[in-house]
């Protein structure tokens, strides 16, 4: 009893962030509704990495899990942060494009099919380069065609992050969802500081870095369009909730014309600070987006 | 990257489940086990840091010496250590019971 009560609710909760790609993707479907595609026995790995001396994965980073959510199909993509960063190859870029494909074919088919991206990836595997810069066009063509009938929900939790090729596939996806952990954005906080210096941004100020690129400024500015709190219940009840809402209306990137008239109306005549951004951003604001 | 493979020909015990494990992330590996054709245990390890031989030999020796089933083990290692190889191979005989 006195254990109980000493062990505090936080770590009761069931962090979503500490769980491995694969258990993320199960965790969100309906209990014993899943299947996973193409797995580890299957021995499906890249055969770039061991002529580079890098030994692959068996399930080349990339988990397919197939199943019910709210007893809607969906199937799940989800990145493993911890094998090669989470970069997409020829084969886990190649798995991603089947899956949403398959996604697509079933909605055509009257069985509309949601996919559910769980990204926790730098981007590009530079070990496969032109691979996976085609990988990249190819997950974005076939995320356009599948959102059509059925919703894409992209889920950053943490710790990775989305950037790079990958944060262009969050952008066109029908929902993002974010923790206050997780970072999105086009170019990492290393690959800006390398490029520009440290006087435009500096890569080891985590506070800066997390005020740009973190969950919280991201669901504010209206890029992700939802915060939750690293929890199995957290993410898996979002997830829900966009899988029963269906395809939005219209997506955020279709919205071209608001977007350009915000960034032509930011004043850059002085720093832009985070916060201020924020306000300065929806002050433009547009028709409500429907969930 | 080196390629190293072990023959247990006494691990005799049937097994017929297969189990995956772990992620080849740095210091860790990964592991599959799954029921060999005959009555032998044999290991395939790909490993992405070079020379150790000897102390991979050790490690599944020891492995070996308590555990009988005749398993195919393929490992991916990203420079586990022998304390973690050992780990996760327990946790795949934890995996295989379930």
């Amino acid at each position: 009893m006195i254990e109980a009560n000493v062990i505090p609710v936080f770590v009761n909760r069931g962090s979503f962030i500490e769980l491995s790609g694969r258990e993320r993707a199960q965790a969100l479907f309906d209990k014993g509704t899943w299947r996973e595609l193409v797995g580890p026995f299957d021995r499906v790995v890249s055969p770039w990495l061991p002529m580079q001396g890098v030994a692959p994965q068996f399930d080349d980073g990339c988990i397919v899990i197939k199943g019910k959510i709210s007893g809607k199909p969906a199937v799940a993509i989800s990145l493993e942060g911890a094998f090669q960063g989470g970069s997409i190859g020829e084969v886990s870029g190649a798995k991603m494009v089947a899956a949403l494909d398959l996604a697509t074919i079933d909605s055509r088919n009257g069985k509309p099919t949601a996919a559910i991206l769980l990204l926790e990836t730098g981007g590009v595997r530079l070990q496969e380069a032109n691979l996976g810069l085609a990988a990249i066009a190819e997950v974005i063509a076939s995320i356009l065609e599948l959102r059509q009938y059925a919703p894409v929900i992209t889920v950053i939790a943490g710790t990775v992050g989305c950037f790079g090729g990958m944060a262009l596939a969050a952008g066109v996806s029908s929902y993002v969802v974010m923790t206050r952990e997780a970072r999105l954005g086009l170019n990492g906080p290393e690959v800006i500081e390398q490029e520009s210096g440290k006087d435009e941004f500096d890569a080891s100020d985590r506070a800066l870095i997390w005020s740009i690129h973190g969950g919280e400024q991201r669901v504010e500015m209206g890029l992700a369009d939802d915060l939750v709190e690293d929890s199995l219940h957290g993410v898996g009840s979002a997830v829900q909730r966009f899988v029963r809402a269906g395809k939005p209306t219209q997506h955020r990137s279709e919205q071209v014309e608001l977007y350009r008239r915000r960034i032509v109306a930011l004043d850059a005549s002085s720093q832009i600070d985070p916060l201020a951004l924020r306000e300065q951003w929806k002050s433009l604001n547009s028709k409500e987006r429907t969930r | 990257m080196e390629d190293i493979e072990f023959e247990y020909p006494n691990a005799q015990r049937r097994i017929t489940n297969r189990a995956h494990i772990g992620v080849v992330g740095s210091g860790d590996m990964e592991v599959l086990f799954e029921p060999s054709e005959g009555a032998w245990a044999h290991v395939s390890i790909t490993t992405s840091v070079n020379g150790f031989q000897d102390a991979w030999k050790v490690v599944f020796d020891r492995f070996f010496s308590r555990f009988d089933g005749s398993v195919l083990i393929q490992v991916n290692d990203a420079g586990a250590t022998p304390g973690s190889v050992l780990l996760r191979l327990e946790q795949a005989v934890e995996a295989l019971g379930q």
